[in-house]
């Protein structure tokens, strides 16, 4: 079940110390990008391109940086797309050693119905605008709750520090008028 | 060994995420609504946490500090906060607990998923455009930390030695999640969402 906050912090932060030992920090949102590189050049091979020192785009956005995003795109199994899907994995493990999610928060999530009711297709639509409004940001701010918020703040990065002002500004006002019950 | 790395931390990353609720939207808009707020002290300790070791680890000579990244400021981490911040309380779900969530099972995830594959698209066309608008360029010397960290090859905004600003704020972090109560609206409110 849901541990104890001050042992959750206290892994939670050697998880993130371990990250920056060993390789380097934790972020996600990057990879939403990889993954529509990855789609986008499967569709279109001309999307990403090797040129003579590394790889580029047709897209400024993948080819930014000397290409390093193109190429991850064309090279999926590199440190920060592995990550990822091992993330994913875990967390996985995690719900299935406690016993799993019940069958009716998979559907619903229990604060979604006590406010807006058994309307589970309108759950989908938020769920979805509320994606493509979160990577968007992420991407403009280049970094998510991960990378710019944990990952940054505990560098003592000023852009964590702005990122995370901005993102309570907006989330904490948004979730009170949304969510009265529950 | 990177790759192996990357499934270890990645592994534990997700299971202590799930552990702490972060996968669990009803915690997240318990935290977002200032109701139920434990979620946000391990969030505090876990900054703390992983800033003191990092920066005593550095000022021992144990952490390589080229391992630091440190991201640029500009308007745009701004804007973009905001937006993110908007979709994350209306969803419940951010980046990491998002693709979490949906490997928990939940369906709505794999809608915030989806979403956000588009929304990562629709930055990569949009991108020129902000480029072009100014908005990404550098703000207080952008790629910046608080202090001046020895050896880093990041600027600091104030001339204190960063290491020592970093374990200092380190610690407030940990001080600020045993201060904080469990709720902060004031109301003396049931906490009738169980954790599933």
């Amino acid at each position: 079940m849901t541990l104890d906050w001050k042992l959750g912090g206290v892994l939670l932060g050697i998880v993130f110390f371990a990250a920056v030992l060993l390789v380097k920090p934790i972020g996600v949102s990057t990879q939403f990008v990889i993954l529509d590189g990855i789609v986008a050049d499967a569709v279109s091979p001309d999307f990403i391109t090797q040129i003579e020192d590394g790889y580029t785009s047709t897209n400024a956005y993948m080819a930014k940086s000397s290409g390093k995003y193109a190429k991850n795109a064309a090279n999926p199994l590199n440190y920060s797309f592995i990550f990822v899907l091992a993330m994913a994995a875990g967390a996985a493990l995690s719900a299935f050693s406690r016993g799993g999610v019940g069958r009716a928060e998979k559907r619903l999530p229990q604060i979604w119905e006590a406010n807006f009711g058994d309307t589970p297709w309108k759950r989908y639509a938020v769920a979805f605008l509320g994606g493509f409004v979160v990577l968007y940001g992420a991407r403009l701010a280049g970094g998510c709750t991960s990378g710019h918020m944990m990952s940054g703040m505990m560098q003592t990065a000023l852009s964590g520090y702005i990122f995370a002002a901005g993102a309570f500004a907006a989330a904490i006002p948004t979730a009170m008028m949304m969510y009265k019950e529950g | 060994m990177e790759i192996l790395l990357a499934i270890v931390i990645g592994v534990a990353f997700g299971a202590v995420l799930d552990r702490i609720g972060a996968t669990n939207p009803n915690v997240i808009s318990g935290m977002l609504t200032l109701r139920r707020i434990k979620l946000m002290k391990t969030i505090l300790l876990a900054i703390g946490t992983g800033s003191i070791l990092m920066f005593g680890g550095q000022m021992l000579g144990l952490v390589d500090v080229g391992h630091m990244s440190v991201k640029a400021a500009y308007i745009g981490v701004f804007i973009g906060g905001l937006m993110l911040g908007a979709g994350w309380a209306a969803s419940g779900f951010c980046p990491g607990t998002g693709v979490c969530a949906a490997a928990t099972g939940r369906r709505d995830a794999l809608f915030f998923i989806a979403g956000g594959l588009l929304g990562a698209a629709a930055y990569m066309a949009t991108y020129p455009a902000w480029k072009a608008s100014g908005l990404l360029n550098d703000i207080a010397g952008g790629k910046v930390t608080l202090g001046s960290v020895p050896g880093a090859s990041y600027d600091g905004i104030f001339a204190v030695s960063g290491d020592i600003l970093g374990i200092v704020l380190g610690l407030v972090f940990v001080l600020v999640a045993f201060v904080l109560p469990d709720n902060l609206t004031g109301q003396k409110r049931p906490a009738n969402v169980p954790a599933e």
